[in-house]
């Protein structure tokens, strides 16, 4: 049964440096509570998986030099720009970028779930992003004629990280429709999950919520962080702080800027 | 997804009753191009295609229907963020929409860098959908706010989706048209070159190509675009800006005012 951790700190231990670590999209609930622990702590060399895209954790995890790869689709804060310290780690090459395109790495995770070496996808071919990506392959497909396919072999993610609204105590994760949160964590060689709330009961009684639960036994560590995707939102529940994210966008424009973030909205909150 | 750069430098602030502003008539020009299809949907970063749709949905009263990807409420999609690559690449798409960092005259576009790839002068976000979307939604619609040299270029320096494929490739999708703060261009598939269809009014044949990088074929006399009438600003203005800030908060407020 997932372990019902005290802190945030203590459900993170099994996100040590090296590791793969995959983390979802904004709109899915990304556990900035959760990322900001990880900087405190100065975990290190992540190769930082982001299904498919990402904005502020992964340019928030890059600034403070936790990231050696990063493999997504995309980063960008959306109305508020380009992600900064993504954008200057890349031009300066200080971090390894693996560029996807988002089906391709859902498809990724799905060959994962499914146990399967690999899954095909259309579209692709004569894109530049594969001819930077060896590790995907174009094969001719065996039930065609003539007919190029790529192939995406199957990410299993040392762990997976997110957050959720509610769990359990015995380790049920309410998901609700961000089925690819499921995927993550079938894929995943373990998950970490924060969560808004512990509930009393079983969510797996209720077949209403029993359909958008993802169930413990997929699931290693669990925390509560409270208001857990802030600054970001976790839709049907918050919305992102906008004024807090211009901030970010104007401060992180340079190095200096960035620090002093960092210095009062991540370590700063230790103290607290 | 798919989708670049912000775009930049279009909103205006000020507000006349009745005159047009710039995303309006974009938004009216692409809503055209959208035609009769049962489903479109939309990716990030792009208000103006945004505004398009949801303007197509509200004159056909509900239809098409429509997919805003980081909607909770103008999204029907249970199946996470896959299912809408899984319609797409079973034809459940009809009309979709991309932008470049650069887009070039054989409809290649650019979201990833310019420079030596490990180590460009020029970064983008990435290429998001762009590389399964374009090939296989039939109607997409490139758009770029900043019709300049430097975004429409003789050859982007990094294809993240290109404007066409080799005959033995999976392709029933691919570009229609490119829409930007001068003019509409129409894409002919089979040449795999521009047109150059009208020009916005305020804008000149002569401005679109002393900014355009790439070469594209121009008609003698080149028509101006139709404003959109009274009744589609009134729509866009009432029943679009409510609906748009949901995902566009900072965009619709600085266009529309507080809704």
């Amino acid at each position: 049964m997932p372990a019902i951790a005290e802190t945030v700190d203590e459900a993170l231990a099994p996100i040590g440096d090296g590791i793969m670590l995959a983390v979802p999209r904004e709109v899915a609930g990304v556990p900035m509570e959760a990322t900001r622990a990880l900087i405190r702590r100065g975990v290190k060399d992540l190769h930082l998986v982001a299904l498919p895209t990402s904005s502020l954790q992964a340019d928030l995890l890059i600034g403070a030099g936790c990231v050696g790869v990063l493999e997504t689709s995309a980063v960008s804060l959306g109305e508020f720009g380009p992600a900064p310290r993504f954008t200057a780690a890349i031009k300066a090459a200080t971090i390894r970028m693996m560029d996807a395109t988002c089906p391709a790495l859902h498809a990724a995770f799905q060959a994962a779930e499914k146990g399967v070496p690999f899954m095909p996808l259309r579209g692709i071919i004569g894109s530049d992003i594969l001819v930077h990506r060896p590790d995907w392959r174009v094969i001719d497909n065996p039930f065609g004629e003539d007919d190029p396919i790529v192939l995406l072999p199957a990410l299993h993610p040392d762990v997976v990280l997110m957050h959720a609204p509610m769990a359990d105590r015995a380790g049920n994760v309410w998901i609700g429709r961000q089925r690819e949160l499921a995927t993550m964590a079938h894929a995943g060689k373990k998950t970490v999950v924060t969560v808004e709330k512990i509930v009393d009961g079983n969510l797996l009684d209720d077949p209403v919520l029993a359909a958008g639960t993802l169930p413990g036994f997929y699931v290693d560590t669990i925390a509560v962080a409270e208001n857990g995707c802030w600054p970001l939102g976790l839709p049907d529940h918050y919305a992102a702080d906008l004024a807090h994210m211009g901030e970010y966008a104007r401060l992180a424009a340079n190095p200096e800027g960035f620090a002093r973030y960092l210095e009062q909205h991540v370590h700063a909150r230790r103290a607290a | 997804m798919p989708v670049a750069p912000r775009d930049e430098g279009l909103v205006n602030t000020v507000s006349p009753s009745t005159a047009c502003r710039d995303e309006e008539l974009l938004a009216d020009v692409i809503t055209r191009l959208i035609g009769d299809v049962r489903h479109i949907a939309v990716g990030n970063a792009s208000p103006i295609p945004a505004m398009a749709a949801l303007l197509a949905r509200e004159r056909g009263r509900g239809m098409p229907y429509v997919s805003l990807l980081q909607s909770r409420k103008h999204n029907f999609f249970t199946d996470g963020g896959r299912e809408l690559f899984d319609c797409a690449g079973q034809g459940r798409i009809d009309v979709f929409f991309l932008s470049g960092g650069e887009i070039d005259g054989e409809g290649n576009i650019n979201l990833v860098s310019i420079g030596d790839y490990n180590k460009p002068r020029v970064r983008f976000p990435g290429s998001f959908g762009s590389a399964h979307l374009y090939y296989v939604v039939p109607k997409v619609v490139l758009f770029r706010t900043e019709h300049s040299r430097r975004t429409l270029v003789p050859r982007v320096g990094f294809i993240s989706a290109p404007g066409g494929s080799p005959a033995n490739v999976y392709r029933p999708g691919g570009p229609i048209a490119l829409v930007t703060n001068r003019c509409l261009f129409r894409f002919d598939r089979e040449r795999r070159r521009f047109m150059l269809e009208s020009v916005h009014p305020g804008h000149t044949a002569q401005e679109v190509a002393d900014n355009t990088g790439f070469a594209y074929d121009s008609p003698n006399s080149v028509p101006t675009t139709p404003a959109p009438s009274e009744a589609t600003l009134a729509m866009l203005r009432q029943d679009i800006a409510p609906q748009l800030a949901e995902v566009y908060p900072q965009f619709t407020a600085a266009l529309f005012g507080a809704t």
